[in-house]
């Protein structure tokens, strides 16, 4: 008996008035995750695709990858590195058993860093992974729906926004609030308004802004302070970038201070292309922003500033600092916060390219702004369908009365 | 007690609050639910000043002339405000200064506008006061709620006394920032009205429309 017939065979136990009826949604979870669900289409006119939203949700997670595992390396690079200018020789407590023992703390070993930097991305992408997970399967058992392959997705992306340093409790927190007040309470995957993992970042950037902004949190040594390049940005512009000893390829490539998976564009661009080709990251979305990105810091490079260095910020440095790349991939791409309609997702995209740039250079407050930018683009997706679609009817029945 | 008086002051605790179920005087409830001691004296205002215009509006609901009540209705109301805004800035001047223009504010609240014009307006005077009070009380329930919240989990203390000692003085507890923004008080209003619709269903309003089932595992072909 092969493993889908025994799995089959069991569901009468999970169905109405059997006798795990409740815990149909993790039997369904199971069943779906393996094989193609047997379930087929009833209603009217229908369009179906070989690929539905669980394979598009695992090849979303998969593609997270290259900027995982990069940022992972980058964060033992990072660590080792400001353990060598502290002189310290390594550091304490369970990570430090745990690297001792299969790894050391030399910074040009890629396993020595991947090693370090798994000890510290593992456990926030555990937490993330069971707490989130408990409040996911607690609503679908309560309300009856499915569990959603949507929470690998927001689940992975939390983490890898997370700064290497923050406390494991803070964690759990975030991804709950984002989780249960960005999705579960709307009716879970399919009808937030809000993308869930940046709901969490965002509760928590507000409520322990110690913790995840500030210059002491980027690299996981304790005591060891380091601005992210958007940071030293927020003080001279990029003159300060680079003054600190760092090149444009430095960012692109990843090797700087910042959260977990956000670092190198070129990782992120890896899984990002994939994406695009496969067609389940909208390339117009990504368009978009990469359009207002681009005018409005060329428009505020030619205006100039003599007192904010930030005006002066060409826009591929722009793209490669912060989480610009990151969030204008793996975030503004989210099928169900963002704009549905096809030119409603290049305005999507420009609103949120030109926020970025509006509070990253004219804000004093924040010297970060992709979250926030795609936050407030969120709110507004479902307005942009509205007038495209009314646009639309206008058109036609112009077109009809003439 | 007779059973209307006891029903024009229980309902609006929970069964008809004004802030959980007719969604009125929110704005307040962000702005002055930071700490437990200024909620509280915002509350007893919003009671006496609900309760006496309720009252005052009463005794003379049979000789306003229906087209200027509004104006009649505000008058009242906004001389019962200047005299708790002053009374407060008499004793309790401190609380005055945070409380700043939400007082005045008190005028605008719809809470009291609205009871005025659908209660008291067709009541007798005793049972209008009554009335007031309920739906301060109401209010109140509410705004205690969320500040309980802010207060304890925001800076880790309850009427200005230690609860959660807080990291910077030396304890555990890692205040919660969101919770001194005014946003924090929307989530709280919104769980508070979560639990309020899940313990008494008859709040929740009929579905505008039913999704159906897009698949069926049998029987399609």
């Amino acid at each position: 008996m092969g493993l889908k017939s025994y799995i089959e065979s069991l569901e009468p136990h999970f169905t109405k008035g059997g006798k795990f009826e409740k815990m149909y949604p993790l039997y369904e979870a199971i069943d779906t995750g393996l094989y193609s669900p047997p379930s087929v289409t009833n209603n009217t006119a229908h369009v179906r695709d070989g690929i539905d939203l669980k394979r598009i949700m695992i090849t979303v997670w998969l593609c997270c990858f290259p900027a995982m595992f990069f940022g992972m390396w980058n964060l033992g690079f990072q660590a080792n590195n400001a353990l060598d200018t502290m002189g310290l020789a390594g550091i304490e407590g369970w990570r430090g058993a745990i690297i001792s023992t299969v790894a050391g703390y030399d910074a040009s070993s890629i396993w020595d860093n991947l090693i370090f930097g798994a000890t510290y991305f593992l456990p926030i992408y555990a937490v993330t992974f069971i707490v989130g997970g408990f409040w996911e399967v607690l609503f679908a058992t309560i309300r009856g729906h499915e569990v959603n392959e949507g929470f690998f997705v927001t689940s992975i992306l939390f983490a890898l926004i997370c700064p290497p340093d923050i406390p494991l409790w803070q964690v759990a927190l975030g991804i709950s609030f984002g989780v249960v007040i960005g999705k579960e309470i709307f009716g879970g995957t399919g009808k937030n308004f809000l993308n869930p993992a940046l709901t969490g970042r965002a509760f928590l950037f507000f409520a322990y802004p110690a913790q995840i902004s500030g210059d002491a949190v980027w690299t996981a040594v304790d005591g060891f302070s380091g601005a992210t390049p958007l940071g030293l940005a927020a003080l001279g512009g990029v003159g300060e970038i680079i003054g600190s000893g760092l090149t444009w390829f430095d960012a692109f490539s990843g090797t700087i201070q910042g959260s977990i998976g956000e670092t190198s564009t070129i990782a992120i661009l890896l899984g990002g292309s994939v994406l695009l080709v496969m067609g389940i990251a909208s390339w117009r979305i990504v368009a978009g922003v990469m359009i207002g990105m681009v005018s409005l810091s060329t428009l505020l490079n030619f205006i100039g500033s003599d007192t904010n260095a930030m005006f002066a910020m060409p826009w591929y440095w722009h793209l490669v600092v912060g989480g610009f790349a990151f969030g204008m991939i793996f975030m503004a791409t989210d099928p169900v916060s963002s704009s549905m309609t096809n030119k409603g997702k290049f305005f999507f995209g420009a609103l949120i390219g030109v926020m970025v740039v509006l509070i990253r250079v004219i804000n004093p407050a924040f010297p970060e702004g992709m979250m926030l930018a795609i936050l407030f683009s969120n709110l507004f997706a479902p307005l942009i369908d509205h007038f495209v679609v009314q646009a639309n009817i206008k058109r036609r029945v112009a077109r009809n009365v003439g | 007690m007779s059973t209307s008086v006891k029903k024009v002051l229980t309902q609006p605790l929970l069964l008809n609050n004004p802030i959980a179920v007719q969604i009125l005087g929110v704005c307040s409830a962000l702005a002055v639910t930071t700490s437990l001691n200024v909620t509280l004296v915002m509350c007893m205002a919003l009671i006496s000043v609900t309760a006496c215009s309720n009252f005052a509006i009463s005794l003379i609901r049979n000789h306003i002339p229906g087209n200027i009540r509004i104006i009649v209705q505000m008058t009242i109301i906004a001389s019962l405000v200047i005299v708790v805004d002053q009374v407060l800035k008499a004793y309790a001047y401190e609380i005055s200064k945070q409380l700043s223009v939400f007082v005045g504010l008190i005028i605008t609240n719809c809470i009291v506008m609205g009871r005025a014009e659908a209660f008291a307006m067709k009541n007798p005077p005793g049972l209008s006061f009554l009335d007031g009070i309920g739906n301060g009380l109401g209010y109140s329930v509410v705004l205690i709620f969320v500040a309980v919240f802010r207060e304890l989990l925001g800076s880790g203390s309850l009427f200005g006394f230690e609860i959660l000692p807080l990291v910077t003085n030396g304890g555990w507890y890692y205040s919660n920032g969101l919770l001194l923004l005014p946003p924090s008080a929307f989530f709280i209003i919104g769980l508070f009205i979560w639990a309020s619709r899940t313990l008494i269903p008859s709040q929740v309003e009929a579905a505008d429309f039913k999704i159906q089932p897009n698949t069926e595992t049998s029987g399609a072909h």
